[in-house]
This record gives C-alpha cells, sequence and structure tokens, in this order.
C-alpha cells in the first residue's frame, strides 16, 4: 500500500496508523495522550493532520492509512489548530513553569515551545483542586493535569491496579481516586508508572533531596548511601550521556563530592538476598512447599499482594528487598560493629523507584527508627548532582566502600526483569549440588517478554520457574496459578514492565529503546564479570561470619525477614 | 439495613459482568435514595470491578447522587423550548426560594433540586416535575405555592 | 381478552414453543392449514372485538402520553371515572399516546355508537362534565371543545372539521405516527388487527437478509437521529462482517432538548418500534439487541416493557421465531443521564458499563461495536419507518419526499409558536408551511425571528428564508442540521446572544471532556459569551478588553472545535454560535459595543429606572431590591442608585405600578 506523507510517497503497512507510518519516515507529530503499544484513545487530538484530498483534519494516532491517501503533517491548517489547542490548554493551567517539578521535562511545555505560543490567548476560569500528598511516594496535582489519560491507562490497563480513573464530565472532569479520596488510601501500589507517562507536572514522585541535603549538612550524621543496581546504568542519561551507559564508578565518586561518608552498592545486599532467598527456596523445596514462591524484591508488587491476593501471602519469599536489608545490615551491624551510634547514622538509598520510598516507611522496616532514612530516585539524583555542579562526565571514578563495595554480577541482574531469577537459580543449584551451573547464563529468563518460562533440573529435582514483570501481568499468571492453570515452583515478580530499569523513578521520556539498552548493559557487566554468583562473594562470607552465622539462620531471620499482612484499601 | 438492601439487589446479578454495572447502581440508588460509599464498595466487589472505576462511572452521569435526595425531589427542565419559555428565571426562583444549589438537599431533608436536560415535554414547557409528577407551563409566581403545597403535604404526613 | 395466536380448532398447531411459520398471516388471513368457516368467523370476530371501533358502547379515548399526563390527563381521568360512575354509564376508556397536537392537551377522544370518534382539546378535569354531559347524555358535540373527527362509518357530525381537512393534521404524511393517539399502546392485538408484525414475518420467512439490505437501501432511508446516514448501507457493513455475533441497538436516549418524536412514538406505538428492531436485527444476523432509552421517560420504558413482555409472550421475539431458526432477545436499557450517550460509541460504552466516553471511528460500530462485536445503531424513527418499507415496499418510501431524503420525517415544534407538538411531513416541505400552517404561526402578536433546528448541534433558520424545502442537503448547505428534528422557535422576544450562550452552556456541561478542543474551546466560548452579556458597571479595563478580544476568539476557536474535535458533539459544538453569529452578527454588536440587549433579555445590560409620576412611594420595590439600590422616602417617588444596581429586575416584577422602566 502506497500513501503520500508531505510529498513523499512510502510504503504503508495494511492497518497501522498515520503516526506509526509517519514515525517510520522520521516524522514527529506531536501527541500527548498515545502510548505505544496500547490502542489509540483520540484523547488529545494535537496529532490532527491534514488530508489533502479532503481537507479535513484527521488524528493521526488513530486513522489507519489506507492507499493513495495524501496527507500532510505539518500543512498551515494543522498546525494552527495544534497551537490553539495548546493554547486551550495553557489556559486552564498553572501559570508557574518556574516552580513546577515538571519544569524542562514537561511535553506540553515543550510544545507551546516549539508552536510558538508567545502570548495569553485565552484566559478564564481554572479548575481548583487541591493537591494529593497523601502518598508517600507520589504527589498528584490535579491542576496541571490535562486529562490525557496515559496515568489511568497505565494504571489500570498495564499495572491492573486502577487506583485513579476519570471522575465528573465536561469541564471538570478531573482525574482521582474512588470518593475523592487521597492516593494513600487508594489501591495504588506506588510504583510510579503514572509519573514515568505524565506529560506535565501533575504527577511527581515525593521529593526527599532537601532531607538528604540537611543530613549531609549536619557534622554530627554520618551520611551512608546506597544505590540500586539499575541506577548506574540510567543516571548517563540524565546528562546527554549514551542510554545504557555503565557508570557506577563516576557516580561512587560524586557521591563523595556531594559530601556522602559511605557509598555501598545494593547490589551487595542483593547478593545477600540471593543467599537467603535461594536458601529459603531450597528449604521449600525440601520440605514441599508453599509453591510457587514469590519473590519480594518489589515493593510495588508486595503491596498489590497484601491488597489483592491476600490468600497468596504466605507464598511470598520472606526475605527483605536488597534495599531494607541493606538498611538493616547498615544501622543494626555495620554502625555497632564500626562504634557508631546508629542514631547518628542517616541512611539514604538511591532507587529507581518510588514505591521504596513507601517500603522504607513500612513499620516492619525498622528497629524503633527506620533502616532506611530517606529514599531519592534516578531523577533526585541527578537534581542533586546538577545542584552540587558536577560534571559526571569528566569525574573520575571511584570505587565503593568496604565492607559492602565488593558484588557480584549476580546482584547487579536485580536491575532487570529475571535477574533475581537468575541469580537465585545459580546460588540455588549451588546449594543443592555444592557446584555451580555449567551455563551461568539462563537465556529463557532474559529479554522484555511479558512472562518468561522456563525448567532448571537440580540434582533430579526439575524446577518449573517463571518470571514476570508489570503487575497486570503478574495479576493474570496469579490468577491462572489459583485457577490451577499453570503451575510453578518459583515466580519472580517485577512490578514495572521490564524490571527496575523501567522504574517509576527513572529519567522521564524512558522509551523501549532505552529499556533495552540498559538491560543490555547489566547482561554485559554480567558477561564480562569474574565473580558471577552470590556465593562466592567474599564479603557475603564474612558477613555471616561476623554477624548471621548463615543462610536462614536466627539471626539472618531477625534482620534480613520480614512479614506481611492483608490490607484494606479502597479497591 | 442498607447493606441488605445493596445485597438484595446484587444477589439479583449473579456471577454480572462489567455491563450490569449502569443497572445495579440504578437500582441500588433506587432502593437507597443514593449511593453510599460502602454500597459502591460492594457492587465493585461483586463485579470484580476497581472502585476508582465505579465512581468514574458514577460522577460521569448526571442519575447518580452521593446524598440523599430530598422528600420532594424537584427536576426542573433546563431544554432549549423550556430555556426560550423562560426556565432560567425559575430555576433563579427555586434557588432562591430553597436557598440550595442543584443537586444538592435543603437542610431540612425536604427539596432537592436536579436539573435536567430535557423531559421531553417541550410542548408544555416550561415544566418542572415534583416526585415524577409533572407540572406544565409553570410561571415563577407559581414555584412558592407549589412548595408550599409539598410543605403542607408532609406536615399532613407528620 | 382475546389472546393473538390462540389455536382456532385442533388443527391448529401453533403455539410460541413450536410457532407455525405462518402464524401471524394466518391471523387475518387465516386459516391457511386447512379450510374451515367457523375459522374464518373465529378470526372476523377476534378483529372486531381487539378493535376499539364499531363498539356497542360509547369508547373514550384519552392522550395519556407523558405531555397529556403534564396537562393533566391523569385528573381527567379521575373526573371521567367520577362521572360515569355518578350516572352509572357504560363507557370502556382507553388510554392512548399523544396525537402530537400538545398545545391543547389534554385531548379526549370519544366515539359513540354508529358516528365517527371526535377529539376534545383542552379537556381538563373541570371541563369533563360539560364535555361528558353534552356527548354521553344529550349525544351532542360541544362544539368549542371539538378539534376533530376522525373519517369512520356513520353519519358524520356537523360542524366539526374532518382529520384530514384540519389545518394541522391535513398536510402531514403519518407513517411512523400513524397509530399514535389512536391506538392502545399496549395491545398487541391491536397492533396485530391492523397488520402489526406482518412486514417481519415476510421478512423471516420469505427473504434472506441480504435482500432486507437490499430493501432498505433501495427505499433510501437515512438515519433520522442526525447525521442522515443511509440506514440499508449502515446494515450492509454489519451484514458483511463476519463475526459469531453482532448486535442491533434502538438508540432512544433522545438527548436533544427540543426533540420529543421518539419519546411519543415509544409511548404511542411500541410494537412498530419493536418490529422494526426484530427486522433490522434479523437483516444483520444479530440476535441480541438493545434498547438504550433514557431513564427521563418513565412511562416510554413502562409501556415499552410491557410491549416487550407481550411478544415475548406469544413467540414474536425468542428463540426459533416462527420455525425460522432465528433468535432474538430485545433488553432494555436505561440511560443515567448524559446527552453525549446519544453519539453512537459512547452509547456502546455505556451499555458496557463504562464511562460514556466516544472513542475514535474507524473503527465504526459496524465492523467493531458493542463488546468489541459488528453491532448497529439506529435511533427510534428510523426504525420505526422499517415496517412500513419493509411491507409496501422501497417505491412506495420513495412516493413521499425528495430524492436524496425520501420518506416523511417527524418534527417537534416548541418555543414561540401556537401549535407546540409533534408533526411527520414529507420531506421537501417548506418550513413556512410547518411553522406558518400548522405551526399557526407565533403567538401574541409578536415577530418571528428565528428557528432552531437540529438542537445544540444545529443551527438557527431566520426570519426571510423560511422558504427553505427542509431535506438533509438543504439544511446543510444552510448551516443548520436535520438532527433529530427538533424545532424551537424563538421570536422578537428572544435574545439571539443568551440562545447562543444556553448552547454553549448546555454543551459545556454535556461535553463528556474527554477530548481537549470540546472539554476547554466550549468553556472559553462559553465565558466569552458570559462577559458579553453581563453589565458593564463592575467591569475592569482588563476585563472590557477581554471583552473584545473574545468576539475575534469566537470564531476561530469554533472553526477548531469543529474541525478536531473527537465526536460528532463536539465537531457540531461550536454551530449554534457560528450560525447566530452569521445571521444575527448585529445583535452580537450591539451586546459588545454598545452594551445593550436588543430584545431585552440579557439582564446584565439592562438599566433601570423610576418613573417618578408613576411610583406612589409604596417601598415594595425597594424591600425587594437585592442589592439595596433603590432609595426613597416612603410615599414619595424612589429612584435607582445605578451604581448599585446588578440588574436582576425583581423591581420590575415587583412594581404594581409600573413604574419601573427598563433600557
Amino acid at each position: 500500500m502506497k500513501i503520500t506523507l508531505n510529498g513523499r510517497t512510502m510504503e504503508a503497512r495494511e492497518g497501522e496508523t498515520i503516526l506509526s507510518a509517519a514515525r517510520r519516515l522520521g516524522l514527529d507529530i506531536p501527541t500527548l495522550c498515545h502510548m505505544e503499544g496500547l490502542p489509540p484513545t483520540g484523547t488529545c487530538r494535537v496529532c490532527v493532520v491534514e488530508d489533502r484530498k479532503t481537507g479535513k483534519l484527521i488524528p493521526s494516532c488513530s486513522f489507519p492509512v489506507s492507499d493513495g491517501m495524501d496527507i500532510a503533517t505539518h500543512s498551515n491548517q494543522a498546525v494552527a489548530a495544534r497551537k490553539t489547542i495548546i493554547e486551550l490548554l495553557l489556559a486552564s493551567h498553572p501559570d508557574d513553569c518556574l516552580y513546577c517539578p515538571g519544569n524542562g521535562t514537561c511535553v506540553l511545555q515543550r510544545y507551546a515551545q516549539e508552536l510558538g505560543v508567545r502570548q495569553r490567548s485565552y484566559s478564564g476560569a481554572r479548575n481548583r483542586i487541591n493537591l494529593d500528598v497523601s502518598s508517600p511516594s507520589i504527589i498528584r496535582d490535579p491542576e496541571k493535569c490535562i486529562l490525557c489519560g496515559r496515568c489511568v491507562r497505565v494504571c489500570s490497563e498495564v499495572q491492573g491496579v486502577s487506583a485513579i480513573d476519570f471522575t465528573g464530565r465536561g469541564s471538570s472532569a478531573q482525574i482521582g481516586c474512588a470518593f475523592n479520596e487521597g492516593l494513600n488510601v487508594s489501591s495504588c501500589v506506588n510504583c510510579g508508572q503514572c509519573v514515568m507517562v505524565c506529560p506535565t507536572g501533575a504527577l511527581t514522585e515525593r521529593r526527599d533531596v532537601d532531607r538528604v541535603l540537611k543530613a549531609l549538612d549536619d557534622p554530627s550524621m554520618t551520611v551512608v548511601v546506597q544505590h540500586a543496581p539499575a541506577v548506574s546504568v540510567t543516571l548517563a542519561e540524565e546528562f546527554g550521556i549514551k542510554p545504557g551507559s555503565e557508570i557506577v564508578d563516576r557516580m561512587n565518586a560524586a557521591f563523595r563530592r556531594m559530601g556522602f561518608d559511605r557509598v555501598f552498592p545494593t547490589s551487595f545486599s542483593a547478593d545477600l538476598t540471593v543467599m537467603e532467598e535461594a536458601h529459603e527456596l531450597v528449604q521449600r523445596v525440601r520440605s514441599g512447599g508453599p509453591f510457587p514462591m514469590f519473590t519480594s524484591c518489589s515493593p510495588g508488587w508486595i503491596k498489590y499482594l497484601e491488597e489483592f491476593f491476600p490468600q497468596m501471602l504466605g507464598n511470598a519469599s520472606t526475605c527483605k528487598s536488597p534495599q531494607q536489608m541493606m538498611g538493616a545490615v547498615i544501622k543494626r551491624l555495620w554502625a555497632p560493629a564500626s562504634g557508631l551510634d546508629p542514631r547518628k547514622v542517616f541512611s539514604v538509598s538511591v532507587m529507581p523507584c518510588t514505591a521504596k520510598k513507601f517500603e522504607a516507611a513500612r513499620p516492619e522496616m525498622g528497629d524503633g527508627a527506620p533502616d532506611v532514612d530517606a529514599v531519592i530516585t534516578t531523577r533526585e539524583l541527578a537534581e542533586m548532582v546538577r545542584m552540587f555542579g558536577i560534571d559526571i562526565s569528566s569525574l573520575e571514578g571511584e570505587e565503593a566502600d568496604s565492607p559492602f563495595g565488593e558484588r557480584s554480577s549476580a546482584g547487579k541482574l536485580f536491575g532487570a526483569s529475571g535477574g533475581v531469577m537468575e541469580a537465585a537459580a545459580r546460588t540455588a543449584y549451588h546449594m543443592l549440588t555444592g557446584e555451580n551451573l555449567k551455563e551461568l547464563r539462563i537465556e529463557a529468563v532474559r529479554g522484555l517478554d511479558d512472562v518468561k518460562e522456563t525448567r532448571l533440573t537440580i540434582a533430579g529435582i526439575e524446577l518449573k520457574l517463571a518470571v514476570v514483570s508489570g503487575l497486570g501481568n503478574a495479576g493474570r499468571l496469579l490468577r491462572d496459578i489459583i485457577d490451577g492453570k499453570r503451575e510453578y515452583h518459583f515466580v519472580e515478580v517485577m512490578t514495572c514492565p521490564g524490571g527496575c530499569i523501567n522504574g517509576g523513578g527513572q529519567p522521564f521520556l524512558t522509551d523501549p529503546e532505552r529499556v533495552r539498552a540498559r538491560m543490555q548493559s547489566l547482561y554485559e557487566i554480567d558477561r564480562n564479570a569474574t565473580l558471577r554468583v552470590a556465593h562466592e562473594n567474599r564479603s557475603i562470607a564474612a558477613l555471616y561470619r561476623d554477624h548471621l552465622d548463615e543462610p536462614g539462620s536466627g539471626k539472618a531471620h531477625h534482620i534480613l525477614h520480614t512479614t506481611y499482612s492483608p490490607r484494606e484499601v479502597l479497591r | 439495613m442498607g447493606e441488605c438492601k445493596v445485597a438484595r439487589v446484587l444477589g439479583k446479578y449473579p456471577g454480572a459482568g462489567r455491563d450490569k454495572l449502569i443497572p445495579i447502581l440504578q437500582e441500588v440508588q433506587e432502593a437507597e435514595g443514593f449511593l453510599r460509599r460502602e454500597a459502591v464498595v460492594m457492587i465493585g466487589r461483586h463485579l470484580g470491578v476497581p472502585t476508582s472505576q465505579i465512581f468514574g462511572v458514577a460522577t460521569f452521569y448526571n442519575q447518580f447522587r452521593f446524598e440523599p435526595v430530598g422528600r420532594f425531589h424537584i427536576q426542573i427542565c433546563r431544554g432549549t423550548a423550556c430555556h426560550v419559555k423562560g426556565s432560567a428565571k425559575l430555576l433563579d426562583t427555586l434557588k432562591r426560594e430553597l436557598g440550595v444549589e442543584p443537586g444538592r438537599t435543603t437542610r431540612d431533608g425536604l427539596f432537592s433540586i436536579e436539573v435536567v436536560a430535557c423531559i421531553g415535554a417541550c410542548g408544555l414547557a416550561p415544566v418542572i416535575s415534583i416526585n415524577g409528577e409533572f407540572h406544565a407551563r409553570v410561571t415563577p409566581e407559581e414555584i412558592p405555592v407549589l412548595l408550599e403545597g409539598c410543605r403542607k403535604k408532609s406536615r399532613e404526613v407528620s | 381478552m382475546p389472546v393473538i395466536l390462540d389455536n382456532c380448532c385442533g388443527l391448529c398447531t401453533h403455539s410460541p414453543a413450536s410457532p407455525c411459520p405462518q402464524a401471524v398471516e394466518c391471523l387475518s388471513d387465516g386459516p391457511l392449514c386447512h379450510s374451515d368457516e367457523s375459522c374464518a368467523l373465529k378470526r372476523e370476530s377476534w378483529k372486531t372485538a381487539v378493535s376499539h371501533s364499531g363498539k356497542k358502547t360509547p369508547v373514550i379515548f384519552v392522550g395519556a402520553g407523558t405531555c397529556g399526563l403534564g396537562a393533566g390527563a391523569a385528573a381527567t381521568m379521575v373526573a371521567i371515572r367520577e362521572f360515569l360512575e355518578a350516572r352509572s354509564l357504560e363507557c370502556i376508556m382507553v388510554e392512548v399516546g399523544c396525537i402530537g397536537l400538545c398545545a391543547v392537551e389534554p385531548i379526549v377522544d370519544i366515539e359513540l355508537p354508529g358516528r365517527p370518534r371526535v377529539s376534545f382539546m383542552e379537556v381538563t378535569h373541570d371541563r369533563v362534565g360539560v364535555l361528558l354531559d353534552s356527548m354521553l347524555v344529550r349525544g351532542e358535540v360541544p362544539s368549542k371543545m371539538a378539534l376533530c373527527q376522525f373519517p369512520g362509518s356513520g353519519e358524520p357530525w356537523s360542524g366539526v372539521p374532518l382529520f384530514n381537512e384540519h389545518p394541522f393534521f391535513a398536510p402531514q404524511t403519518r407513517w411512523v405516527l400513524e397509530n399514535c393517539g389512536i391506538m392502545d399502546p399496549v395491545s398487541l392485538d391491536e397492533y396485530m388487527a391492523e397488520g402489526g408484525y406482518r412486514a417481519f414475518s415476510t421478512a423471516l420467512r420469505t427473504l434472506t437478509p441480504d435482500q432486507v439490505c437490499s430493501i432498505v437501501e433501495g427505499s433510501g432511508l437515512r438515519g433520522r437521529g442526525g447525521g442522515g446516514f443511509p440506514t440499508g448501507r449502515k446494515w450492509r457493513f454489519a451484514l458483511n462482517t463476519p463475526s459469531g455475533s453482532k448486535y442491533v441497538i434502538c438508540n432512544a436516549d433522545e438527548g436533544d432538548p427540543g426533540a420529543f418524536m421518539d419519546r411519543a412514538v415509544i409511548e404511542g406505538d411500541p410494537h412498530r418500534l419493536i418490529e422494526g428492531i426484530a427486522i433490522a436485527s434479523y437483516a444483520v444476523g444479530a440476535n441480541n439487541a438493545y434498547i438504550y432509552i433514557r431513564a427521563e421517560y418513565p412511562l416510554a420504558i413502562r409501556r415499552l416493557k410491557v410491549a416487550l413482555e407481550q411478544a415475548e409472550r406469544n413467540g414474536l421475539l425468542g428463540t426459533n421465531i416462527f420455525d425460522s431458526g432465528f433468535d432474538l432477545h430485545i433488553m432494555i436499557k436505561m440511560g443515567a443521564g448524559a446527552f453525549v450517550c446519544g453519539e453512537e460509541t459512547a452509547l456502546i460504552h455505556s451499555i458496557e458499563g463504562q464511562r460514556g466516553m466516544p472513542s475514535p471511528k474507524p473503527p465504526f460500530p459496524a465492523v467493531s461495536g458493542l463488546f468489541g462485536k459488528p453491532t448497529v445503531i439506529n435511533n427510534v424513527e428510523t426504525l420505526a419507518n422499517v415496517p412500513g418499507i419493509i411491507r409496501q415496499g422501497a417505491e412506495w418510501f420513495r412516493s413521499k419526499g425528495t430524492p436524496n431524503s425520501p420518506g416523511t420525517k417527524v418534527f417537534a415544534l416548541s418555543g414561540k409558536i401556537a401549535n407546540t407538538g409533534l408533526i411527520e411531513v414529507a420531506m421537501g416541505i417548506s418550513l413556512d408551511e410547518i411553522l406558518f400552517g400548522m405551526g399557526g404561526g407565533i403567538p401574541n402578536g409578536k415577530a418571528f425571528k428565528a428557528v432552531q433546528i437540529g438542537g445544540p448541534s444545529g443551527g438557527c433558520i431566520p426570519a426571510g428564508h423560511t422558504d427553505l424545502l427542509i431535506d438533509y442537503e438543504s439544511l446543510g448547505a444552510f448551516g443548520a442540521m436535520m438532527g433529530s428534528g427538533g424545532l424551537v422557535v424563538m421570536d422578537e422576544d428572544t435574545c439571539m446572544v443568551d440562545v447562543a450562550k444556553f448552547f454553549m452552556d448546555f454543551i459545556q456541561r454535556e461535553s463528556c471532556g474527554k477530548c481537549i478542543p470540546c472539554r476547554e474551546g466550549t468553556r472559553r466560548m462559553l465565558e466569552i459569551l458570559r462577559a458579553i452579556t453581563r453589565g458593564y458597571r463592575d467591569e475592569t479595563p482588563e476585563q472590557s478588553l477581554e471583552r473584545f478580544r473574545g468576539i475575534l476568539n469566537l470564531e476561530r476557536l469554533g472553526q477548531v472545535i469543529r474541525k478536531t474535535s473527537l465526536c460528532g458533539l463536539g465537531q457540531t459544538a461550536p454551530n449554534p454560535v457560528l450560525s447566530t453569529l452569521r445571521w444575527f452578527r448585529d445583535e452580537y454588536e450591539a451586546h459588545i459595543f454598545e452594551r445593550r440587549c436588543p430584545a431585552g433579555v440579557c439582564t446584565g445590560l439592562l438599566t433601570y429606572s423610576i418613573d417618578e409620576e408613576k411610583c406612589r412611594g409604596c417601598t415594595l420595590c425597594a424591600k425587594k431590591c437585592p442589592s439595596g439600590a433603590i432609595k426613597g422616602a416612603r410615599k414619595s417617588p424612589h429612584y435607582i442608585v445605578t451604581q448599585e444596581c446588578i440588574g436582576c429586575g425583581a423591581c420590575l416584577e415587583v412594581c404594581p405600578f409600573g413604574a419601573v422602566k427598563v433600557q
């Protein structure tokens, strides 16, 4: 099928939209509501293009191509209409770009700029709606919302949570929770996928940078930072460096420039998690269940399970997440051992995740005081780096601190969907057989597929394994498991599609290409590593020797494991 | 007691899907006069529809209310024919006489006002309906009389 | 009461469970499978029995549609019953639908044995005695109350115009409204005795779905709900889309303010609609159909439920209808109050239990509609036309109307017109004939200004253009549209800017809020209209600048909303403004530049003063004034402080001496 786009004839595919054809031609048509991979809703109308045969404006995101079509994507008429639509949005939008968390990343701002909006053409009443600050992770400012509906769609169609929906109608329509309640009483799992797709500053993470700055400024405080495996392969993008670049060494240096006293990779505690979780799996294999065992590192998933499938809570691994294991180890083991008062240790974690802010605040995650004092996202870290005037590209790389600076590449793999499974399988195999897997790489659990399955025979026992990411996919899988349609021994669940490399705290403008690059980067680190299994990490062995006895011991349980309980929310 | 009514409605729809949501909301509102929060949650559990989406649906349509209607529910037609024949004045008079905005109920619980798009009795414009009973060619002067009639009725009953 | 499709004798094997394919035909032409004089007689006597004419006792028909009841028909019926009981008179009383002349409701018809049926107007409960006394007791027609008499057997009444000579009814071609106001709407017997369900039976027995589509295509029937899309073509799209299940939806969500023909058809002749739906479902291969009807129409819903139940009980709906293998189930879905649900995709979402927000087309519902299946959506009037077309053929249908718009159209007359009500006329009739012929012109000697056609999506036709011949094309060319056929008449006392503001307010509230141009654009347009109709007393210089800029923006916004909105509601939302701007620019300019409302409607622009000569100083106005702008001592002339006056007009209403002047 042939169509003409801006005078150029091109081959188009049956059933594709004008927008998809145009993008293949390298033509960018602006849109505010389009979501790759989901059916079009035709909400924003910004993507209208002119059908040259009829002179009509048609939405390129939803209109299928037809043979002989002649389209002008940027005709005068189309551009003028787009501009008016943007002007209309601005007319009911707050005028405070300078104070907006979306400043610089806001798509509305960019389009206003690109379309040459230089004056306030329309003005009038705006809807006054209160800020929702009830959530520990996400701030919602409905006044900045342009009702593109992307957050609603990601929350229901991708994550299957549906904490928010459109409410009301006409000009008083808005997006909110049931009964206009705050996010904190809704079923929101704090995953932040809504934040990732919001084109304006209506959805942002709760900013914890100031608390970190205050601690850094306090000479009596020892400020310790841990950083998640998926942060070092994405932070670079915030500074214009190629997606997928691994900059962990430079990041370590940046932390020290900012005044952090200790820098530990969370990959270390990921190794610790592997030890505990593999041990738990081995125990369950020996005692016959309960199966499947679910991973527990992703706090969005855990809250989802508590809300939607409380009857399955017994299946979740009792292991704390790597963030919380590291937090507990720092405050409860390392600080006393180092002669520090735990109350004078300020524990910061940098996470690709907004749900981690919620997790750190869970009452189970501390010993009176929280184990982790502040959680900041990759984006907040980038903000701090900029604030401190650090040129990340010219920094000289530095090593992490001991005693928790050493990590296996298995712990690093936690950043991608399938990584926990791969790391745990390597160690579980060793625990049961005393040998390492011949081929450490488990290809079947790698990649961006929604659900990945494989079987692994260890010591004559065949284990059925599954990896799922995105809560919508997880929910479907879970229902199949409950209905007896699927059967597994061990299931890894990541809240965000693709895992932490696509987490809700990652740089904006995340697209599948970037996610793939970040994933490849983690795989490359694993390929090039010499230490590729958690059980060979000498620092881990030392930790057990000095403090925790052995995996699954009473001490280990006290510090590294947790409990879950059903959660009543508006769902 | 309320739980019972909702459960009775839901009992009529075993294994129902999403397409029964609006009929159920209508029946529950019919039974209880408005949509209680607990009722919405119960409906959500029954249908497997998230509460946020039920709230989204209920706030989309004019019919659904989250507070009880008055003993006398006054619907005022704001269709074109009624407008041309002066329904704006009628609405003003109603609001002034009752001291409430459309969509709300007076504090004594006696009256509630609802603006409807068009009752479809354009030949009799302007039209208001009190508890389903139509009043044709109403003038602003008649409003106090009609309201007093209602008050009298309620006194007689009590 | 006889039940239709009863077995005449042992030879007849029909039952709803094992239906006879020719049951419907057999009912009036039978017996078909055997020959028996007494069985034929049974059919004859059944027909006489179910008919309300030719009875031995007087029959009283009460127009008990929503409009009749609104005008007091319920009280009238009570009064009739009391009258009959008090005098021990034997009469049959039948509730019928609406004949269409709402202006003179309540309407009561009386047929005395052996005489033609006569219609009486304005029979409120207090006039029942006079009427019945005259008719039933003395056998005389009270000529002042008589509207018309129907052609029939017996000696005509003198001095009473014939139905087909009455100026309101004579120019009409009543096809869809044929039975409305005449027949008992909830009597399946009566409908069938007049040949009802013959069309459906014919289609089932003798036509393939393809042939039915062809006939409807050939008739040129176009959607009566708004767009005017050819109905047959829509059906064929759905027929040709392979799918395990398909749906037909009857759109009875008559949301256009000013239109009430669908309500009248359902209240007055529900079986005609059901038959139309059944034929449409057969034509596209749908086994499930929905009637999506507004909750604001409780009476229509009630009658529809009764009619559906009758049809099901008699095997006209259900499984294996007339042994054809065709199944059809019709369900009623009540709307919950959203104008936008008149839009096809929004309506579908509403049935699915979603927010009624439209989705982009393509894909069209005929390809992917309800639950993702091929779905045909037609409005009530469209479907009510179908039985006639099947029964009498495409050519018959094309015999009326224009080549591009064949057939008839029902119009709802309302507003400043003498004969408010419903009329059905052949397409191509002039607006003059409708407004000044059947409509009876403008009451109170006022001058005609314009007529709004097509509801909030349509436009206005001003005085001087009423020679327009009405069909889909001519209206479109005029910047208006057929819509569902609401005609709201405005006289010199109507302010066109106010009318535009009214529609914008309506649309702005009824917009679903999904797409940006409609949601934000209509809101800004409404604000501009509000600004130009607001008082200038408290206006800041910035506001007056905004006001001047606003008028420039109205047209620009209107064009963008029209061209970029997602659905039909949005695309037509600016029409009332664009159309009034086109024809009544002078009124806009008077509001904006001279700050006055020529029609005296926009209270914000009025200045009030008190005529010292006429004022007696009664202080009523001062007491009523909400802003305390009226000063003056008791028993001496009062005056209004212009700066404090908010222009509400309360003083004007309250002054017993006519001393308050408006400018």
